[in-house]
């Protein structure tokens, strides 16, 4: 018996459902998730070995150019995950709509501005030109 | 039969726990934790990034009682949201997703969880101390 597809030719090829939105979110949680494997091992160990280090140490060990990629690489990937996580977490739990919206934007942004802060943190350090 | 006194499904106060759903909501619970400590993350590097005094103000909370308690709750979220998500992507592939598979990876994740925790204190003391 022949299946007669409900869909048309360009709305599978576009491959979006009602809520016209594909994967990314999915697909980025894991990318993220991926990368937060090494990163987060790498961050665990490094600090472990800068325990009780001084303020000097840590600005000279984060000078490096290993570390400093590193923590950008952390960064980006930490916020990117956080925000999607969090999102999902108040989609969830918080049904009226105002609030919800307002939540999730507040989580975005804050995510955003946090991983800016970190990333120039890391950054004047490497590049020297804060005090 | 009246059906008002039925208990809704699930209803917490009765509803057996089992490992799968409580590993479920912790996975949950730990990502929170974690987004949390991130702020820390950022707070520790801005402060580096600042100068010695705030550097110094950021050492000394992370080294109190109340600091060290937070890195600890931090890592142990850390270990337990790493080895779960591992879990998870495994099961993003489509396998390990039957009953015994699901505790046999459960109790692996609460193992590894532990010892990684516990590894990363003893090698955190050991740096400390010398």
């Amino acid at each position: 018996m022949a299946v007669t597809p409900l869909r048309s030719p360009l709305g599978r090829a576009i491959g979006l459902g009602s809520a016209k939105e594909g994967v990314e979110h999915w697909w980025l949680q894991r990318i993220t998730a991926v990368a937060l494997v090494p990163l987060s091992l790498w961050f665990v160990i490094a600090i472990i070995r800068l325990v009780g280090a001084d303020s000097d140490s840590v600005r000279d060990w984060v000078g490096n150019p290993l570390p400093a990629t590193m923590l950008v690489l952390l960064l980006i990937a930490t916020f990117y995950h956080a925000s999607l996580g969090l999102q999902v977490v108040i989609e969830d739990y918080i049904h009226a709509e105002l609030t919800k919206l307002g939540l999730v934007i507040i989580v975005r942004l804050g995510c955003v501005a946090l991983a800016v802060a970190g990333m120039f943190a890391v950054l004047s350090m490497a590049v020297g030109t804060s005090s | 039969m009246r059906s008002a006194n039925r208990p809704l499904s699930p209803h917490l106060q009765i509803y057996r726990w089992q490992l799968t759903s409580v590993l479920s909501i912790l996975h949950r619970a730990a990502g929170v934790v974690l987004s949390a400590g991130a702020i820390l993350l950022v707070w520790w590097l801005v402060a580096a990034a600042s100068g010695p005094d705030a550097y110094n103000g950021v050492a000394d909370f992370l080294g109190s009682w109340l600091g060290i308690l937070l890195l600890f709750g931090w890592t142990l979220s850390l270990f337990y949201h790493l080895c779960n998500g591992i879990r998870h992507l495994v099961w993003d592939t489509g396998h390990g997703l039957d009953l015994k598979s699901t505790y046999v990876g459960g109790w692996l994740v609460v193992g590894g969880t532990a010892a990684l925790t516990l590894i990363a204190w003893i090698a955190g003391i050991a740096s400390w101390a010398s």
